[in-house]
């Protein structure tokens, strides 16, 4: 491929548009994107980022501007995040993730899907019972934002494999279902000095962190790992759906603003919700 | 002498919410922890307070109109 020529074929195809508050911008349609991802055997990624380098706007993130920047779109396509874990908070995080165009998504989990998981994840339908939880992401990813970058780990996070499999991730995301994991997953962002963000949900309550290299991290939440049990209170009180979409929303939010380097993060401090009371107040932890 | 604290009380913790929780009296020179067995918490459960939007500890002092919250460990996702 000719890089001139790929770049001239962007140009030839775009066309001028007019955004809702009536400013023009310059955009390329998906159904364009894909043309060009195969006419010239590439990714829709490579177009996409290369449309964007030359001021030139995918339209699928028209509605993300002008919140974000071409040149914050443009980062959010060349990072990749981590999502651990594609339960209540994965899945939706991932649905997020790949509609807002972070380009690259990296899926860990080792679980399939059954009836308990129908009241809340997202991902989770009656067909995909029995189903792999990462292979129903990558299906759900590639229909919404077929561009996006996709590399999975069919397998549970634990101590041998975490630093291999979220290594060279801009951002982890902890949507992990368990107290321990979530400590193994840590200590792996910690070494590779990758930044964690971390939800956990029980009934209608739920708390999130934002967790640098540097930070005390989760033992400000949960004490010392040996005290807990391998679960907390939601054993009793279950995990519902607007909480896990409330909870999983909120660290999307992070992911961008540590990706854009904007914004307030909830370093060294704790969000807490409690849905039934409508509380969410924020802790210096 | 008596002050008065109001106490949130999170999860599976929010069964044992007291009556008066937004006025909540306790002995001036109260800690955490003797608040806890006031309220018949199982001490093990409380894994997070919070006094006045900071960590606090089981032996954290209260003073009259904090805002003491209490959570139990949760992982659930």
């Amino acid at each position: 491929m000719l890089r001139s020529d790929f770049i001239h074929a962007i140009k030839k195809d775009s066309d001028s548009r007019i955004f809702p508050d009536g400013t023009a911008y310059t955009g390329i349609s998906v159904r364009t994107v894909e043309k060009l991802a195969e006419d010239f055997k590439t990714t829709g990624r490579h177009v996409e980022v290369s449309a964007l380098e030359h001021q030139i706007l995918p339209d699928r993130y028209a509605r993300n501007m002008k919140t974000f920047s071409l040149q914050d779109q443009l980062l959010l396509l060349k990072s990749q995040v981590t999502i651990a874990g594609l339960g209540g908070l994965g899945g939706l995080a991932a649905e997020i993730l790949a509609r807002e165009g972070v380009g690259r998504l990296n899926l860990i989990d080792g679980d399939k899907f059954e009836d308990t998981n129908l009241n809340r994840q997202l991902l989770c339908t009656n067909e995909l019972l029995s189903v792999s939880k990462v292979q129903a992401a990558i299906n759900r990813i590639v229909k919404i934002n077929p561009s996006i970058d996709i590399d999975s780990f069919d397998e549970f996070l634990n101590q041998d494999n975490a630093e291999h499999m979220i290594d060279g991730s801009d951002v982890v995301l902890d949507c992990l279902d368990n107290i321990k994991t979530r400590f193994i997953l840590e200590k792996a962002a910690k070494k590779n000095g990758i930044p964690l963000v971390s939800a956990a949900i029980a009934g209608n309550t739920g708390h999130l962190t934002t967790i640098f290299p540097e930070d005390p991290g989760l033992s400000s939440v949960y004490g010392i790992l040996a005290d807990n049990k391998q679960k907390g209170a939601e054993d009793f009180l279950g995990c519902l759906s607007h909480t896990a979409c409330c909870m999983a929303s909120l660290e999307c939010s992070e992911v961008i603003k540590i990706l854009l380097k904007n914004g307030r993060l909830l370093q060294n401090q704790l969000l807490i919700a409690d849905m039934a009371e409508n509380i969410f107040e924020i802790i210096d932890i | 002498m008596l002050i008065h604290i109001s106490v949130k009380l999170f999860a599976t913790l929010s069964q044992y919410t007291p009556d008066s929780s937004d006025q909540y009296p306790v002995k001036a020179g109260s800690t955490v922890s003797d608040l806890v067995k006031q309220l018949n918490l199982p001490e093990k459960d409380v894994k997070l307070i919070f006094v006045n939007n900071k960590k606090g500890m089981l032996a954290s002092v209260l003073n009259n109109n904090d805002r003491v919250g209490l959570f139990p460990p949760i992982g659930g996702g």
